[in-house]
């Protein structure tokens, strides 16, 4: 499961920047993305990374 | 006592000594004490023993008992495999691994420290032969001590320069100057980085430090060392605290980011400095005359 992307956190606007089989998790505010990232990584032992367009992913290295 | 009993006391002694010298404790921890410490005094005693009886063997026209060596070297390569498997074992348990190249430098090192003591105590032995017991403790100290000062290898301080630079930011990317290294999507991680993190430029002196820095396994034993000695704020299931090196491919520079424990920037740049260069990472492309005219 190395390097695969576990999940991906991004706001409701962005819903037309994520698809496919991958855990998508919609969040009201930048706050609750914040959040909701910082517990994924910390749940699945995997780290943020930001891509910078609204979208973050959670990565197992 | 029996015919060369003197000679063969005295080059064990000799040869456990000059075993004993070699296994210090420092900060690689390892080996460990005590019975890391007990399996090399006695592994070293064996070394010492076989040294020791190759003389009277000879003396007493006994050629056949020069076999006993082969058993021996046999014996001492188990010790490098011995030490391999053990440390690969602690490997997963380390929160910076040291990685197979250091691991198969240590190991290689403890097998070669075997041969040593062997022919510390045959160099004592033959002394003894030809002299007196005075002499050939004497001489073989000092033999000793030219064989264990002849495999010191070289420090990262001869083959580069150290630097210690900001991080350099780049909206969620870290980084040392354009080479981004790490992207950290989590706020306070970042800030973390941003008021903690510290930049270690290694800039390598010529083509062969060059070559020899690119290569993975050295530069998993610096960070690995490096984290040893200035402590290093890192958990499982915290990666984004990981340190790395990363090479500047224009120019060769190694670019190491990490977040120490202990943020003196003095002792950092003498601890990189101190952090041996790999046997198996060293490359010499300079010693070749296509590598010399390619480096012009």
């Amino acid at each position: 499961m190395a390097d695969n992307i576990l999940a991906i956190i991004t706001r409701k606007e962005n819903h037309n920047k994520v698809a496919g089989g991958l855990p998508i998790f919609f969040a009201e505010d930048e706050q609750e993305m914040e959040r909701i990232s910082t517990l994924l990584a910390r749940i699945t032992l995997g780290m943020v990374h930001d891509l910078e367009n609204g979208v973050k992913i959670i990565i197992k290295h | 006592m029996f015919e060369y009993g003197g000679l063969f006391l005295t080059s064990i002694l000799v040869g456990i000594v000059a075993r004993a010298f070699m296994l210090k404790i420092d900060y690689r921890q390892f080996p460990s004490f005590p019975h890391s410490y007990a399996i090399h005094l006695t592994l070293g005693m064996i070394a010492a023993a076989l040294g020791a009886l190759i003389v009277p063997a000879l003396v007493a026209e006994e050629y056949i008992a020069v076999t006993f060596l082969t058993i021996g070297a046999q014996q001492f390569r188990d010790v490098r495999s011995m030490e391999r498997d053990s440390l690969n074992r602690i490997e997963m348990t380390e929160l910076v691994p040291r990685g197979e190249a250091y691991i198969e430098g240590i190991a290689k090192l403890f097998e070669a420290r075997n041969y040593m003591a062997l022919l510390t105590s045959l160099a004592t032995s033959l002394i003894y032969y030809y002299s007196n017991t005075i002499l050939a403790i004497i001489g073989g100290g000092i033999i000793g001590y030219i064989l264990h000062w002849f495999m010191k290898g070289a420090r990262v301080g001869d083959i580069a320069e150290i630097k210690i630079v900001e991080l350099s930011f780049k909206g969620k990317n870290i980084g040392i100057d354009d080479v981004i290294m790490m992207n950290v999507g989590e706020d306070e991680a970042f800030k973390k980085w941003h008021h903690e993190g510290i930049g270690i430029k290694v800039i390598p002196k010529d083509e062969n430090a060059r070559a020899t820095l690119a290569g993975l396994g050295q530069r998993q034993a610096i960070l690995h060392d490096l984290s040893i000695l200035m402590g290093i704020k890192l958990d499982k299931g915290l990666q984004q605290f990981t340190p790395l090196a990363r090479l500047n491919i224009e120019n060769g520079t190694l670019n190491i980011i990490f977040i120490p424990q202990e943020p003196d920037k003095v002792f950092i740049e003498e601890a990189v400095k101190r952090i041996p260069v790999l046997e198996s990472s060293q490359r010499k492309p300079l010693s070749d005359k296509m590598g010399r005219k390619a480096a012009d």
